[in-house]
């Protein structure tokens, strides 16, 4: 990477590619060596830049200027009178403050908002994601550096445990102790897994980590496989993420070429290889045990645990699996140390937390922020307040798999403890903010529908279970419940969290218990009153299912 | 999606160069099961009876994995695949408003073919593209930010 003037950056996210991100790229390319810029402009095509609509983006730094919908023929004004004479094209800028996710930070660098705090993705939107070199040049595989010369798997694992990181796949499990009993477990071959099975709806934190900064990824496998004892890793990779599946693919070829994945890397003892396996579309295999089958070649059902997959987990061996998010912290924690990461964030829950912001706001998009950040102030702050001015009614967090989480806990601080004693779970990360346009039953409905479609249909409480409560939903939103009802629906909650085999029928009843604890006024005016209060559902008095 | 019929010594064929490229290992079950989807369209009984023995494993494992994915079909679909996200994200987004005019347009349930086989309607689980709901795929192009206005235009974009 050269020193140069200024930096041009083309999103190259799915929609991008999609509306001839390429063309432009190439028009990009050769325009700028027509002016003789090449040498001084370095042009890089990113990953998702995620502005709804506006897409293909072109950035120029340090300006921060951003184009929106910019086609081939535009390119050649935006070379003309921006980079060459330095008067930016006002007619085909987007505002920052109109750009959702990745333009969070964007605009924090402009001074006009709070700046977010940046490990996980540092370096998404910033680097080439098809460029080992560009990783480099970014600190990138120096921690593996550090580790093979200066430190033993135990410093390693006592550096994760000293940082306090926790599982960011939803259930907030110590790193470190994940990472100590897979070492300690018997057995002469390990298997590290990468789960980037992301699945859960809303959000999407992996998939830009994937594909705009492969290499963490792999710098982080390495460092957990020579923690662990493990020689080959896969990662496990949603079907529909095919952008993700390339890049991933290209990284570790680059990998290889640089005998940073192989036989005995920078001459040491310690080899690793890792292999990707492509979902083919099933939520459940995002949970560790199903996700092992799968790549086993068998149905993605979850098996009974104990063991855990630490002590037999693929083809029966010790096996550690962590989501994408968490293993794109450790690099950054062996770089800066233990007391580094714990200064940010919460005592308990140390770091930051890459949010998902979805649903009835101005700003949708993406954050990384610190632990702790409260819900009022994702609102206020990042996503510009409630469209329309419209009174902010609930949030869902986490994917499908989080809580319902009424307006009145929007001061609670968001990390894994507090959260807890609020009873209510932060999730995958996904926060989806309805206004009072969205119906809680009716929105309880698609949730249990999804999980519906998604179980697996190995134990009976989860499958019959989920099932019933959707009629049940189905029915109240016909009018044609009785109160009777809302006692079964209380019941199958439970019993669906007491008696699953696994995270998904448990989980699956939440949104159930949240509606009756916090909305119970309205859910009951739907069946006293045979009345929607949001005019959302149907109420045609039709029966659609037959109460028992 | 427009896959020619293959049949027979096709199928067989098929079948043998994808596990001689990529292995007996039941590992490799589930990718060459995709290949063959995305070869044929779906996965047919021939290439099962097949893939069976090639790599001894059961019809009924097969058989079972392959109707437990949702990217894997073991019945033929329609030239085009039309998946709508009916995740809570899409759905709060305005989703619910598209779908009902998507059924009213090609006039199918979720799940069906039409008689033409030109359009399959399927509903999917979150495609992560969730900042531009409601979202759809068209065999591979994704269209974000549709409105049901918008239905008649984009379908009439396939022969």
């Amino acid at each position: 990477m050269k020193a140069t003037r200024s930096m041009v950056l083309v999103s190259g996210d799915p929609e991008s590619l999609n509306r001839g991100a390429l063309d432009v790229f190439s028009t990009l390319q050769r325009e700028l060596a027509n002016f003789g810029l090449d040498e001084e402009i370095s042009l890089t095509m990113v990953s998702d830049i995620h502005k709804s609509g506006s897409n293909p983006l072109v950035l120029v730094y340090p300006d921060a200027v951003i184009y929106g919908q910019v086609s081939p023929a535009d390119v050649h004004q935006i070379v003309e009178e921006h980079l060459y004479k330095g008067r930016v094209v006002a007619e085909k800028q987007v505002p920052p403050y109109d750009l959702s996710g990745k333009i969070a930070w964007l605009s924090s660098r402009k001074g006009t908002l709070p700046a977010e705090n940046r490990i996980v993705l540092k370096n998404v939107g910033l680097i080439d994601p098809e460029s080992i070199d560009d990783y480099i040049i970014n600190e990138g595989y120096e921690a593996i550096g550090t580790i093979l010369k200066e430190m033993t798997p135990e410093d390693t694992i006592n550096t994760i445990k000293n940082s306090g990181l926790r599982g960011r796949g939803g259930a907030g499990f110590p790193t470190g102790l994940k990472w100590q009993f897979v070492k300690g477990a018997k057995g002469d071959k390990k298997y590290v897994i990468c789960n980037a099975d992301e699945s859960e709806p809303g959000t999407f934190k992996d998939r830009l980590v994937l594909e705009g900064d492969p290499h963490a990824i792999i710098e982080a496998m390495m460092i957990a496989a020579f923690a662990v004892g493990a020689d080959e890793g896969y990662v496990y990779i949603r079907g529909e993420y095919g952008l993700a599946i390339s890049r991933m693919k290209k990284a570790i070829q680059q990998a290889h070429d640089y005998g940073l994945l192989g036989k005995n890397i920078f001459g040491t003892d310690f080899s690793f290889d890792i292999h990707i396996h492509a979902g083919a579309g099933a939520y459940i295999c995002g949970e560790e045990t199903a996700l092992i089958e799968s790549i086993e070649g068998n149905r993605g059902e979850p098996r009974t645990r104990p063991p855990y997959p630490t002590t037999a987990g693929l083809w029966q061996k010790p096996t550690l699996v962590n989501n994408v998010e968490t293993l794109a912290n450790i690099p950054a924690i062996i770089r800066n140390g233990a007391e580094w990461y714990k200064s940010i964030g919460t005592p308990s829950s140390p770091g930051t937390k890459v949010y998902t912001i979805l649903g009835n706001v101005n700003v949708t998009g993406l954050i990384e922020v610190p632990m702790g950040i409260t819900l009022r102030e994702v609102i206020s702050i990042y996503a510009k307040g409630m469209k329309n001015g419209a009174n902010f009614k609930l949030a869902q967090t986490g994917g499908s798999s989080g809580s319902i989480i009424p307006a009145s806990l929007q001061d609670t601080p968001m990390d894994f403890d507090s959260f807890n004693k609020a009873g209510v779970s932060l999730g995958s990360g996904a926060l989806l903010i309805a206004s009072d346009e969205v119906c809680v039953l009716d929105l309880a409905k698609v949730l249990l529908n999804f999980f519906r479609e998604e179980s697996c249909g190995k134990c009976n409480p989860c499958r019959i279970g989920i099932k019933r409560a959707f009629e049940i939903l189905t029915n109240i939103s016909e009018g044609v419940a009785t109160l009777h009802d809302l006692e079964d629906l209380n019941m199958l909650s439970d019993q669906l969290y007491n008696l699953s085999n696994c995270g998904l029928g448990q989980t699956a009843g939440s949104p159930l218990h949240d509606i009756l604890a916090h909305f119970r006024a309205e859910v009951e005016a739907h069946v006293k009153l045979k009345v929607c209060p949001a005019g959302v559902c149907p109420m045609s008095g039709r029966r659609a299912y037959q109460t028992v | 999606m427009s896959k020619e019929v293959k049949q027979g010594q096709d199928v067989q064929k098929l079948v043998r160069t994808l596990v001689e490229d990529l292995g007996h290992e039941k590992a490799e079950l589930i990718p060459i099961l995709q290949e063959i989807n995305d070869e044929l369209g779906y996965i047919s009984d021939d290439a099962i009876t097949e893939l069976s023995q090639l790599m001894n494993i059961p019809t009924s494992h097969i058989y079972s994995v392959a109707t437990f994915y949702r990217m894997l079909s073991t019945e033929p679909r329609g030239r085009h695949v039309l998946q709508f996200c009916e995740s809570a994200p899409c759905h709060v987004a305005g989703g619910r408003l598209v779908w009902q005019k998507l059924q009213r347009v090609l006039g199918l349930e979720n799940g069906e073919t039409s008689p033409d086989d030109k359009w399959t309607l399927l509903t999917t689980s979150c495609l992560g593209v969730c900042g531009v709901g409601p979202v759809m795929i068209i065999d591979n192009d994704l269209y974000g930010n549709v409105t049901p206005e918008q239905v008649p235009d984009i379908l009439s974009n396939y022969k």
